[in-house]
């Protein structure tokens, strides 16, 4: 087995992962649990093929996939946040929601191809200079496409603005406790529906990825359960923006490695190697939970309506 | 107040949408009416595309009308529902177009005695059920004389969806065809388990690829496969349904169904009032399945090879499973001079020598 084109496709199999995975901490730090990730992908991803093929146009088709995932997340914000509806149920509608809206807006485009210029420009890969001179790992980390540099210069941009920034403070506050931070003047609404926007932004690019970059033939239902997946991947890296990287590639690793341990005929059925991802989520949790520890644990308002009247 | 007729509207919107989603029903005027179940969307590209083709052909040379209904799920509520439907718009004559059809089919064919019930790939008859299905092994074997003149590094890659006597016998074929024309070539096959999940169908063509794999044929319902092969410089046969635009660089041809054939064949008899329930299987002769045309990467030599066993096979000077054909283990399965009968290949779960399979 080549290990080198192994890991590289790792990386494109974690990269919509990554994405949505980061799309969904933002949202659970804010305190909203939103389970609608893989109908917001659905929904950029049918979203961002139909630009990409109607107009040709690549960095358009990227914008329109993440406006698509935050009109989707518009929806739940609005339910959610305004409202005050039960977030596991929203979410679940939306998810079921926006597999709906991709099938029927995407059913007179089935089997049709990513035109040749955008997958061009999104397809093909840049090499860093000098970084990818690096053996082994320069092959693997700086020879990859565009969206695999956009994904990690999030993922970098977030951590810092989560850890280093007042903003970023506030917004750990509204999820840890809303009520604390409304006596301290956080617009707690407002930070609510900005975090859950940009979660559902990020979900619709993730989504983008795989119709336009991973995929570039729209199919019904094309993400596929990826969706679920990121679900589980937040409480895999633990919130945590850094260990989502590692976590996504990893994911996408357990994803793509049941084809290629076909060759050594382990006689592995591929529904166990399907179920990889889910059993190491289980697995991190009985481990978080034997040792618990402040920070691997999920934003304490999480799940939970804010009702700035019962103080 | 606002909220609420906020909320009132976006549920409306929701509601109003999912709605919107209907199925075109024809009205019914003719004595006949054929209706169809699809497992797939009419524009898959594949399976379910090979048969609405067909479909509309149906219409044009006799001139019945004919309604469809297509993503049936394959459970026994969804076939229920979506074979009452055609009922109820006139249909007297339904076709069930996936395996997983079969049951209901056979419970529904059981209910309604006077109408006309055929099930595609299942083998369950009853007095008004009859079944049909393409030799496509045929066509398969054809394609693997294309795959082994093609390819250099002599490893080719086969995306297979369930370890199920139909695929496995497809496999086979494929890999008859590429042993004869190149014996030092392998057939590595990955299983998906699915018939269609464009992402796994081309994840398995990529571990292929990255193997060294440099000509991929697949049994799956997407294209995955022949994008993956196009990226990496690779090429590809196809299956279903022939798909020259999704990627030109990189397809070959494929082993198709022509249903037509048997829809106005089989419709024709029940009109004239000749219907007997039968198990329809055949192949090139027929013209229910083809290779369909092949694409100027496909050397001319194979192409000249590929005509000439296609007219082997059709006068029956040639049969696919024919022995001595050993198994991948070495053992002889089938002894010189004996052909394979439908039986022994309708249940085949042993893979011939040269394939690569866990």
């Amino acid at each position: 087995m080549n290990i080198t084109l192994l890991l590289i496709a790792a990386i494109q199999a974690g990269t919509p992962l990554l994405l949505a995975t980061l799309g969904e901490t933002i949202t659970e730090k804010a305190g909203h649990l939103n389970l609608g990730v893989e109908g917001m992908m659905l929904v950029g991803a049918v979203m961002g093929f139909v630009t990409a093929f109607e107009t040709q146009n690549a960095g358009l088709a990227i914008l329109v996939a993440m406006l698509a995932g935050l009109a989707a997340s518009l929806i739940y914000a609005f339910l959610t946040v305004s409202l005050r509806t039960n977030q596991i149920v929203t979410g679940l509608a939306l998810t079921i929601f926006g597999t709906g809206v991709s099938s029927f807006i995407g059913s007179s485009y089935i089997g049709e191809v990513v035109p040749a210029n955008v997958k061009l420009f999104l397809k093909s890969s840049i090499e860093i200079p000098l970084l990818s001179k690096i053996p082994f790992v320069g092959d693997i980390l700086f020879k990859q496409d565009i969206l695999v540099y956009l994904s990690i210069i999030i993922t970098v941009f977030f951590g810092i603005y989560l850890y280093k920034s007042r903003i970023g403070l506030n917004l750990k506050a509204v999820g840890e406790n809303p009520y604390a931070a409304d006596a301290v003047g956080i617009n707690v609404s407002l930070y609510k529906y900005i975090h859950i926007l940009i979660g559902g932004a990020l979900s619709g690019l993730a989504g983008g990825y795989i119709s336009l970059v991973y995929i570039p033939v729209w199919q019904d239902n094309v993400v596929a359960g990826k969706g679920w997946i990121a679900v589980a991947l937040v409480i895999f890296v633990s919130w945590n923006p850094y260990k989502a990287i590692l976590g996504s590639y990893f994911f996408g690793l357990l994803d793509i490695i049941g084809f290629r341990l076909q060759k050594f005929e382990l006689h592995i059925p591929q529904d166990i190697i399907d179920m990889l991802p889910y059993i190491a989520t289980i697995v991190v949790l009985i481990i978080t939970s034997i040792r618990p520890s402040i920070k691997n644990n999920p934003p304490h308002w999480l799940g939970r309506e804010y009702f700035r009247e019962d103080r | 107040m606002k909220k609420r007729v906020l909320a009132m509207v976006l549920g409306l919107t929701m509601l109003v949408s999912i709605f919107a989603v209907g199925c075109t029903k024809d009205e019914a005027k003719a004595d006949f009416k054929a209706g169809f179940v699809y497992i797939g969307p009419t524009n898959d590209n594949g399976w379910t595309t090979a048969h609405d083709v067909a479909r509309l052909e149906l219409e044009k040379q006799l001139g019945i009308e004919t309604a469809y209904v297509e993503l049936v799920a394959e459970d026994e509520a969804a076939v229920k529902d979506a074979v009452t439907n055609l009922i109820d718009v006139g249909c007297n004559i339904i076709f069930t177009t996936s395996f997983g059809y079969m049951e209901p089919t056979v419970a529904l064919a059981a209910e309604y005695p006077d109408l006309y019930f055929l099930h595609c790939s299942g083998y369950m008859m009853s007095e008004n059920l009859g079944t049909y299905f393409g030799r496509i092994y045929e066509p398969r074997f054809l394609s693997g004389i294309v795959a082994g003149m093609k390819t250099t590094s002599n490893e080719i890659g086969y995306v297979a969806a369930m370890n199920i006597p139909e695929v496995v016998r497809g496999i086979n074929a494929f890999t008859l065809g590429v042993k004869m024309v190149n014996p030092d070539a392998t057939v590595n096959v990955r299983w998906t388990n699915t018939w269609i999940d464009p992402a796994k169908a081309k994840e398995a063509a990529e571990a292929l690829l990255a193997e060294g794999c440099d000509v991929i044929t697949q049994h799956q319902d997407s294209p995955g496969p022949l994008i993956a092969a196009e990226e990496k410089g690779a090429f590809a046969i196809g299956y279903d349904y022939p798909l020259t635009d999704v990627a030109p660089g990189s397809y070959m041809t494929a082993p198709v169904f022509n249903w037509s054939v048997y829809y106005v064949d089989i419709v024709k008899q029940i009109m004239d009032g000749k219907f007997v329930s039968a198990s329809y299987w055949e192949g090139l002769n027929s013209g229910v399945v083809a290779l369909a045309p092949m694409t100027d990467l496909v050397p001319a030599e194979a192409k000249t090879l590929v005509n000439e066993y296609e007219a082997k096979i059709k006068d029956g000077s040639f049969f696919v499973f024919e022995g001595e054909i050993k198994d991948n283990t070495g053992a002889v399965k089938v002894p010189a001079g004996t052909k394979m009968t439908d039986g022994e290949m309708l249940s085949m779960d042993w893979f011939v020598e040269g394939v690569k399979s866990n």
